[in-house]
């Protein structure tokens, strides 16, 4: 394994997404194959990168001229996540998307974005960045549109909307970078920032915050979350709601915030504000939802909320040289917690697909004792639920429990009561969930209902799986070779630049 | 100073999206938003009494340097107009689309997905 590879996590999903409608217009079953080799190939390959770090310059021109793709902790720990629920989801698409016409079209945008999400993970260069968000962004627009119904096009419109306005910050705030450096690859602008915090670089940083903060719908800038999420197809929802926030904007922030910019107190308190209202607001607004997608949605925002308070408490710890543990453990917590929610999140929404698919409906009050008939999505739709309210020995708990300990030790033991309320509210949440859909008496328009078919209970039972058994990550040994590698590159900061113009 | 203007525009950019009804208007100001962007890019390459950036051979390297308009943010602005253009189809697509649908394109009547 050497740099050679890297450019093949790019080249793999963009050659595919053009290759199938030239060749699998007329045969359906091609596409299928297509669209999931591409995926399964992805996984395959990001597996044995996975402690590989290195610098791949595009073209042979060296950083800081050319543009770099950049491999590290953090970006592996990511592309795992993306290729893993990719694969789920266009296994689930096989079935799920016959009832839709032109299915090479979807694999085709499915797979853009795909090349966008691994594109903003592995870039070092900051209108690289730029560009693979909008390919992502772009493909995630019209997959929300995919339906054509009136409801799908009026959440695409609103997305896309506010998207292109959050995009617009982000290259203002890249313009604005490139003037006060005149470099355009992170690790060169890290190195050439001036010392002091300028009010011109305060003003990148909020574009920043604000751009990403609508990419992520972290909570002032959540509206179009709600909507678009369950407005896609089960699978596009999964992976809107598992991968592409968390890529395009979690990461992409933390990335420039921990390793470009550089934490202070101030952007770690930033963090820690918007965290704690998505996480709150988010779960209150989850609760009085009847229709299922849309309460998973706002659980999302809720669950971002999460993230990001881990995030910015480890941030915050480490600005002002506190408690060095603390930080460590709340980065690693948000970062185990993104991991965690990719994989419940986008379990549930599968199963909701799957409920959608053998019902027609998504409205909690239609449903009822659906658990005698669908033993499987009953199943898997209970461990996430266990998982996502964080319940013990599930990954929800342990990444949640971490970010709990690190805020008690970090002195802020009023945000652990939050954090433990809302967890609570989510339990609530998702009680009633499986009340309404799994007991109870079956209404009589479902009497025919059946499970679904066999390849989409595939991805549902992977994913259960690791949901039981991801919290075994935290076990000494096994931790120090998946998750402490990425937090130890949000820990080291600005001597990122050096490891990125040194390692190629 | 002329770059504030630029931020001037970005904002009438963005008050036209957040206060206008009409979704073609909405379009346009995102359309407003992504120019005053790409003004603010071509800007920062911008010298007084600069030359092309084409190589020229009379002039030594750093005379050239000193002298040329830097021609990276213009490369930037190529490729933002062109992500813009595609934004753009999709959005206008959709209104189509949309109108298709609701027979309108009052945003305040597209309203089927509740808060």
């Amino acid at each position: 394994m050497n740099t050679i590879s890297i450019p093949l996590l790019i080249v793999i999903p963009l050659g595919t997404a053009f290759l199938i409608p030239l060749i699998a217009r007329k045969k359906r079953f091609i596409a299928d194959i297509l669209g999931s080799a591409a995926t399964l190939a992805l996984l395959v390959l990001s597996i044995l990168l996975f402690r590989y770090q290195g610098v791949y310059s595009i073209g042979g021109w060296e950083p800081p001229i050319g543009i770099s793709w950049v491999q590290d902790g953090f970006s592996n720990l990511m592309l795992v996540i993306v290729s893993l629920i990719s694969f789920c989801a266009t296994l689930f698409s096989v079935q799920y998307m016959e009832r839709y016409t032109s299915k090479h079209k979807y694999y085709s945008l499915f797979l853009l974005m795909v090349t966008g999400m691994n594109g903003v993970i592995l870039t070092g260069d900051m209108f690289n960045l730029f560009v693979f968000l909008e390919i992502a962004a772009v493909a995630s627009y019209a997959l929300v549109a995919f339906g054509g119904e009136h409801e799908e096009l009026e959440a695409s419109f609103k997305y896309l909307v506010l998207g292109s306005v959050g995009s617009s910050f982000i290259l203002l705030g890249i313009a604005l970078l490139y003037g006060m450096t005149g470099y355009l690859n992170m690790a060169a602008i890290a190195n050439n920032l001036p010392d002091s915090n300028t009010m011109l670089l305060m003003l990148a940083t909020v574009f920043f915050i604000v751009g990403f903060g609508i990419k992520a719908a972290l909570v002032p800038f959540h509206a179009w979350l709600p909507d678009a999420h369950p407005s896609a197809p089960a699978p596009i929802s999964a992976m809107l709601s598992g991968v592409l926030i968390k890529a395009l904007g979690i990461y992409a922030l933390t990335r420039i915030l921990f390793n470009v910019i550089g934490v202070s107190k101030l952007y770690g308190g930033v963090l820690i504000t918007l965290g704690t209202l998505s996480m709150v607001i988010g779960v209150f607004l989850a609760v009085g939802q009847w229709d299922f997608k849309r309460l998973l949605a706002y659980h999302s925002i809720s669950q971002m909320g999460y993230v990001v308070l881990g995030l910015g408490i480890g941030g915050y710890i480490l600005a002002s040289d506190g408690n060095i543990h603390a930080g460590t453990l709340a980065i690693l917590g948000g970062l185990f917690h993104l991991t965690n929610h990719s994989v419940f999140k986008s379990l549930l929404f599968l199963c909701s697909g799957s409920i959608e698919y053998s019902t027609g409906t998504r409205e909690l009050k239609e449903m009822g004792g659906l658990g005698t008939r669908m033993p499987v999505t009953r199943a898997t739709c209970t461990i996430a639920s266990l998982s996502i309210a964080g319940v013990p020995p599930f990954n929800g708990f342990w990444s949640k429990l971490l970010i709990v300990i690190a805020a008690i030790q970090g002195g802020y033991h009023w945000l652990a009561v939050i954090t433990i309320l809302v967890s609570f509210v989510t339990l609530i949440s998702f009680l009633k969930v499986l009340r309404y859909t799994f007991l109870g008496e079956l209404p009589e328009f479902l009497k025919q209902i059946k499970e679904s078919p066999k390849s989409m209970l595939a991805p549902l039972i992977i994913l259960a799986i690791l949901c039981m058994g991801m919290g075994l990550l935290l076990i000494p040994g096994i931790k120090e070779v998946i998750l402490d590698p990425a937090s130890a590159v949000l820990i080291k900061g600005a001597q990122y630049a050096q490891d990125a113009l040194v390692l190629h | 100073m002329i770059y504030s203007l630029c931020f001037v525009l970005f904002m009438i950019g963005l008050y036209c999206v957040l206060t206008r009804k009409n979704i073609i208007k909405i379009v346009i100001g995102l359309v407003i938003m992504e120019s005053s962007i790409n003004l603010f890019l071509v800007l920062l390459g911008y010298k007084n009494d600069g030359i092309a950036p084409i190589n020229d051979k009379t002039l030594s390297p750093l005379e050239f340097m000193a002298r040329s308009v830097d021609p990276l943010p213009q490369a930037l602005v190529l490729t933002s107009i062109v992500i813009g253009l595609g934004v753009t189809t999709l959005a206008i697509a959709l209104c189509i689309r949309l109108y298709e649908k609701y027979g309108t394109f009052d945003i305040s009547q597209i309203r089927r997905l509740q808060g």
